[in-house]
């Protein structure tokens, strides 16, 4: 429990309410929470839950970033809720809001279908490049290969990326950060041999070429994955293989 | 109401429900299997698991050892045909996760590489950094992608079982997006909802962790077994409980306290060495390590914290590369919620609820006494853990027994008759109308926060690290107390659309069931073994009256009937658990007499 010489401090949280069987629209709702140093936003957010008003819905688990469910706009930037701490914003008020660019299910709750129908499509697992039995034991990979894809697979799915992405907001079929950066973790994977499969994706109406570099998606990620990194390299690759197809019998996918 | 016909139902989309949905589309692609998950699946709490997965992989290594550290390490109240089982199984099936690409951190020649863990003889703990469960978990999901035969039903939240002629036949689901209920029929049902730690204050786990399939076995009258076998993690973080992994010390981490000396070598775990050793010091089991916390905080030798006493996680001599390789995770964790840098200063850690080690009682097939419910993972008690679970078996058990209860559903499922769909939608509806009446009802003046806070205090003070019969009684009748309680909640959301507050209600109701069953099996078991010490004259280890499995069976409105199971001995009869050179001396002295 905070020590009662700490919960003197109260922060106002604005947070913004929808509830589709009654509100015509969004609205802004405040509360004022006593909180101390160590609380998060999310921790904020589940006091309100508790004690002031049950209504308020919101996805949460692991507290600790690695589950992907509490991103939020937290004045107005893409955050997880879990890892921003109430501190950084007093005494001003902070305000809290569903990611950017999704539609609203309810006060904090985006609709993330569209987000799984997209990883769904780029076929997200390993297509051997040479089928191996499980007596035969493990595939070598050395550290180096794996340095290739890790920071790609590192990639949690909290969307913020989705968020912060100018062209997913204009275009909401747009493949988009996250979804490619694991489609390039499978593809430079030195056991994977599918690429050829997934980069008609890439090269695709809803594919790379929509991304006009912003970078802002990078900047947001919690977890260090680069995924403008990826969009790029993939550009360059869906490029090449724009030029090779016409004198490669294979596309130029290896 | 909908109703969606599948074969094999799965309630819970973690580790071991993935992994048993890919095990039925496997072995017949034929089979409509339906995944039901409260949360989408790479939400679920396999995602938090840190530091590895055990499995037999250094040619030093033999299956023997895995078997004999996991019995001893469960205060030989583990099933050893299981056990058996399960260390023979864990490789392949770890091999299998490599196959579909778990990116498992690697030596220098390209092989799989693995860590030193609590309580294991040899290293054979695979990690990939120290984000292990992340991995599995996001591994499984996306491969579970490739099988059409596998519907998913996400955000969907699992309100009770249907049984039929004696055989489970269903469930109920609300779909958490439009609050509708949805009656899934199928022939075999897994449970794989994960464990229970969040009915206790202080723990490491996440939102999700509230024994719901534990709830829904059990007042179908399936017993909980070993529920008072709870895991309190030694390296925690102070207030949220958040989780230092064990593989901080399987890097070379020290524990100390508030003088700076490693004092783990005053609780017979030493000698304390500059390196780690294998079943010593900071590599002992879970239970010993939080135990000795326990006295040192008694001796006064911890360090006073706003959120309790701590002591101190030393990784600073490690060096920062070696942290950033190996423990990034637990890096930025320190950074970012504790100001501290562990490259430049101790982290602050105290023991925390971690692990279920009871759960739903199983076979070594993972089928629960109610015909057509299997059971796998943390919800379930088939016997590999006993009294204590060693760190990076749980990760393992998913896969292992994820699959096997995957295939032993499917056979069920193929070896039955649908059922008849008129008499289960009479169940189901009557079911629908018990949820939706939780909603619509008025007058209720508890809040469930409070509930539920209360819950969780009086299991901390009741069943915490020691244990005393006064204060196990307080809790069983708090409990008592607090579910007639429950029966004049109150929910404020009277919405259909994501209604939260409605499932926390259902959640604490599962949640209250559960602590019952806890708290009634530790005040009934007179003895101590593993993580269920005792300092009210049952100290020791009685194998005369205890070396048995309690059973906790559901009594509706009254307290859990609580009866007991034989323990399945093979071939490792119950010793003294020593570590340390304590340890060393007496396993040589076990090989010497059996030459």
């Amino acid at each position: 429990m905070p020590h009662m010489s700490d919960i003197q401090k109260v922060i106002e949280i604005e947070v913004l309410r929808y509830n589709p069987e009654t509100d015509k629209a969004p609205s802004s709702q405040v509360f004022e929470v006593p909180f101390t140093d160590d609380m998060s936003v999310l921790q904020g957010v589940q006091y309100i839950k508790d004690y002031l008003d049950g209504s308020l819905s919101f996805r949460w688990s692991c507290r600790m970033a690695i589950c992907g469910s509490c991103g939020m706009m937290i004045n107005g930037v893409p955050h997880l809720s879990c890892e921003t701490f109430l501190r950084d914003y007093y005494p001003a008020r902070v305000r809290v809001e569903a990611l950017n660019h999704f539609p609203i299910e309810r006060d904090l709750v985006i609709n993330m279908e569209g987000f799984i129908n997209k990883l769904e499509s780029i076929q997200p697992y390993i297509i051997p490049k040479e089928p191996r039995t499980l007596a035969q034991g493990e595939y070598l990979q050395t550290p180096e290969q794996l340095n290739l894809y890790e920071q790609f697979s590192s990639c949690i799915n909290c969307m913020l990326c989705y968020a912060a992405c100018p062209q997913f907001g204009l275009n909401p079929d747009f493949i988009g950060p996250a979804a490619t950066a694991l489609l390039h973790r499978y593809n430079v994977d030195s056991r994977d041999g599918g690429k050829e499969e997934r980069m008609d994706l890439v090269r695709s109406e809803e594919g790379v070429f929509h991304c006009t570099a912003v970078g802002y998606c990078s900047e947001v990620c919690p977890k260090h994955v680069d995924p403008a990194n990826a969009v790029n390299q993939n550009k360059t690759n869906a490029a090449v293989d724009y030029f090779l197809r016409f004198v490669s019998p294979k596309g130029g996918a290896k | 109401m909908e109703t969606y016909k599948a074969d094999v139902v799965i309630i819970g989309g973690g580790g071991a429900g993935l992994r048993a949905a890919i095990a039925v589309a496997e072995l017949d692609p034929s089979l409509r299997i339906a995944l039901v998950s409260k949360v989408y699946p790479m939400r679920s709490h396999t995602v938090a698991a840190e530091g590895g997965s055990a499995g037999v992989k250094l040619p030093t290594d033999k299956l023997d050892y895995h078997f004999n550290d996991t019995v001893a390490g469960g205060d030989w109240l583990c099933e050893q045909d299981v056990v058996e089982y399960f260390v023979a199984q864990c490789p392949v099936e770890l091999t299998q996760m490599e196959h579909w690409g778990c990116p498992w951190s690697r030596t220098p020649d390209g092989h799989v590489n693995v860590r030193a863990f609590g309580g294991m003889k040899i290293e054979r703990t695979w990690f990939a950094a120290d984000k292990t469960g992340f991995h599995m978990l996001h591994t499984l999901f996306q491969t579970s992608i490739k099988y059409p035969s596998i519907k998913r039903f996400d955000e969907h939240f699992c309100v009770d079982l249907v049984v039929a002629d004696g055989r489970v036949q269903g469930a109920v689901t609300i779909e958490i997006a439009s609050g509708e209920l949805t009656l899934i029929e199928a022939r075999a049902a897994v449970i794989a909802t994960g464990g229970a730690g969040r009915v206790f204050r202080e723990n490491t786990n996440g939102g999700v962790v509230t024994g719901d399939g534990m709830a829904l076995a059990y007042r179908h009258g399936v017993p909980l077994r070993d529920m008072e076998f709870v895991q309190y993690h030694p390296t925690c973080m102070p207030g949220t409980g958040l989780l230092f992994t064990e593989a901080c010390r399987g890097e070379g981490g020290f524990l100390v306290n508030k003088d700076g000396y490693r004092y783990l070598q005053d609780y017979g775990l030493g000698p304390a060495e500059p390196t780690p050793r294998n079943k010593a010091m900071e590599l002992g089991p879970r239970d010993r390590l939080s135990q000795a916390f326990w006295y040192e905080q008694q001796k006064g030798r911890t360090i006073d914290g706003p959120h309790g006493s701590v002591v101190h996680l030393d990784l600073r001599h490690l060096g920062e590369a070696k942290l950033r390789e190996r423990l990034p995770q637990i890096y930025e964790l320190a950074e970012q919620f504790l100001g501290v840098d562990p490259a430049l200063a101790p982290i602050p850690v105290r023991p925390a609820v971690h692990y279920t080690m009871g759960g739903i009682m199983v076979d070594g097939l993972c089928a629960s006494p109610l015909p057509g419910l299997y059971a796998a993972g943390e919800c379930s008690s088939v016997g590999i853990h006993g009294a204590n679970r060693l760190g990076s078996n749980s990760l393992s058990e998913l896969c292992v027994f994820g699959k096997r209860a995957g295939e032993e559903a499917a056979n069920f499922a193929k070896s039955v008759p649908p059922g008849h769909s008129a008499e289960l939608l009479k169940q189901a509806q009557a079911v629908e109308q018990r949820v939706l009446g939780m909603v619509k009802k008025t007058g209720g003046n508890e809040r469930i926060a409070t509930l539920r806070k209360e819950m969780a205090q009086t299991m901390e003070d009741g069943c915490g690290i020691y244990r005393l019969a006064d204060t196990m009684q307080k809790t069983c009748d708090k409990l008592d107390e607090l579910k007639q309680r429950f029966k004049n909640v109150h929910i404020e959301d009277k919405s259909s659309v994501w209604n939260t507050e409605w499932l926390l209600a259902i959640e604490l109701e599962y949640q209250l069931d559960v602590a019952q069953a806890m708290a009634y099996s530790a005040l009934n078991r007179r003895e101590s073994r593993g993580a269920h010490q005792r300092l009210d004259g049952f100290e020791a280890r009685d194998d005369v009256n205890f070396l048995k499995h309690s059973q906790a069976h559901y009594v509706a409105d009254g307290a859990p009937r609580i009866d007991y199971g034989p323990v399945k001995i093979t071939k490792s009869q119950p010793g003294t658990r020593a570590y340390g050179a304590a340890g060393e001396k007496a396993e040589q002295e076990r090989n010497a007499s059996h030459v």
